[in-house]
C-alpha cells in the first residue's frame, strides 16, 4: 500500500470477488447435486407446455429435488408475471 | 488396522502428487509402515517425485491383471525404512483399472501389515480418480486458493460423500482433510488471494496444513526428494506440522503471515 492509497476508500479486493463468485456457484451446484440429470430436459418441456398458456421466461419456473427423510420430494415452482399476455398462436 | 488415505483435488496441477510423496514419506518418518501408490494410469509421475524412477519393473496394473506379485512391483525407497512405493503403469490406460482389483491389492496391502496405504489420484473425477478415493477411510483434499480449483474441491467432496465405499454402504463417511497448497502470505494480506478463512468458509471441511508457496518444492521435484525432506524449507515445515497433526499432536501453523515490509518499502511500495 503506498502513501496515496491511505486517502481513496477502500475498494473490494479481488479475493472478495472470487469468495463471493465461488459461494453464489457452489450453492446452486450443490442443490443440483444428487438430483436426477433428466431434470433440466423435465424444466424444458414444463416450459413448453406453460407456454402454450402463458408466456414465461426461463427463470419463472424453479424445478428441484428436495429429501424429505427417505421420500424425494419434486418441487416445482411457476411465477406468472404480473403483466399476463395473451398466450402465443 | 491399515488406514487407506486418498490425496485428492479433481483439479490437476494443485500439489496432489507432490503432497502425497511428502504425505506418505512423513508419515513413514514417524514410524509408520506406509506404502504411497500412483492411481494416474498412463500419466505415472509419482516415481519421478519418489525419485524411484529407475527402479520400476512392475506396476499396480501388473498385479491387477496377475503379472507379476505385489512384492515384486512394491519399491522400497532408500533413504526411509517403512516406506513403499506402488508405481502406476504407464504404457496402460485408465480402463486397465478395475474394483475387484484395486481392493484385492489393498486387501493384500492390508495382510502385510501396512499402517498407511496412501493412493495417489489422478485429476479429474473420471473412474481413476473414483477407483483412487473409492476404497479411502479418509481424504486429504488439496485445494489451491484459486476458484477453479476450490470448485473442484467441493465437488470431488460431493463425490466422496456419494460414491465412495463408505457412502455406498451407509457406513461413517470419510474423514475429510484440507490441505490448502501454493499459498501466498502477501498476496492474501494485499487481498489479491482467497484467504485459508475465505476456503474454509466455503468448503466447511476441517484444515490439516496450509503449504506455502516455495521455491523448495520445484528444487525437490528436480532432485526427487519429497520436499518434506528438505527440513529447513517452509514448505518441508509445513508439510512435517500437516502429518504431526494428522498423527493427532497439536502444531499451531506457520508460514500464514505476510513478512513484515520496511516504512519505505510501505510508503512508496
Amino acid at each position: 500500500m503506498g502513501l496515496l492509497d491511505i486517502f481513496r476508500k477502500p475498494k473490494t479486493t479481488s479475493a472478495q470477488i472470487a469468495k463471493e463468485r465461488l459461494q453464489i456457484v457452489i450453492s446452486h451446484e450443490r442443490a443440483a447435486r444428487g438430483s436426477p440429470d433428466y431434470l433440466p430436459r423435465l424444466k424444458q418441456d414444463i416450459l413448453e407446455v406453460i407456454r402454450r398458456y402463458h408466456a414465461i421466461a426461463d427463470e419463472q419456473v424453479e424445478l428441484r429435488v428436495d429429501k424429505d427423510g427417505g421420500r424425494e420430494i419434486l418441487e416445482l415452482n411457476v411465477t406468472l408475471g404480473n403483466e399476463a399476455e395473451t398466450p402465443p398462436r | 488396522m491399515a488406514k487407506i488415505i486418498v490425496v485428492t483435488s479433481g483439479k490437476g496441477g494443485v500439489g496432489k502428487t507432490t503432497s502425497a510423496a511428502a504425505f506418505s514419506t512423513g508419515l513413514a518418518t514417524h514410524g509408520h509402515k506406509t506404502v504411497v501408490i500412483d492411481f494416474d494410469v498412463g500419466l505415472r509421475n509419482l516415481d519421478l517425485i519418489m525419485g524411484c524412477e529407475r527402479r520400476v519393473v512392475y506396476d499396480l496394473i501388473n498385479v491387477i491383471h496377475n503379472e507379476a506379485t505385489l512384492n515384486q512391483a512394491l519399491i522400497r525407497d532408500k533413504r526411509i525404512d517403512n516406506l513403499y512405493i506402488l508405481p502406476a503403469s504407464q504404457t496402460r490406460d485408465k480402463d486397465a483399472l478395475n474394483l475387484e482389483g484395486v481392493e484385492r491389492v489393498l486387501e493384500e496391502l492390508k495382510q502385510q501389515d501396512f499402517d498407511y496405504i496412501v493412493c495417489d489420484s489422478p485429476a479429474g473425477i473420471e473412474q481413476g480418480a473414483q477407483m483412487a478415493l473409492y476404497f479411502a477411510d479418509e481424504a486429504l483434499i488439496v485445494t489451491n486458493p484459486e476458484v477453479s480449483s476450490v470448485r473442484d474441491s467441493d465437488r470431488i467432496l460431493g463425490i466422496l460423500q456419494s460414491k465412495s465405499r463408505r457412502a455406498e454402504n451407509s457406513a461413517e463417511p470419510v474423514k475429510e482433510h484440507l490441505l490448502i497448497t501454493r499459498y501466498h502470505p502477501g498476496r492474501v494480506s494485499s487481498g489479491d488471494m482467497l484467504s485459508k478463512e475465505d476456503i474454509l468458509d466455503i468448503l466447511a471441511i476441517p484444515l490439516l496444513g496450509v503449504i506455502p508457496e516455495s521455491p523448495a518444492v520445484l528444487k525437490a521435484s528436480n532432485a526427487g526428494t519429497p520436499v518434506i525432506l528438505d527440513e529447513k524449507s517452509d514448505a518441508g515445515q509445513a508439510y512435517d506440522d500437516a502429518v504431526a497433526r494428522f498423527l493427532g499432536e497439536d502444531r499451531p501453523l506457520r508460514f500464514i503471515k505476510a513478512e513484515k515490509r520496511g516504512l519505505l518499502n510501505r510508503l512508496f511500495g
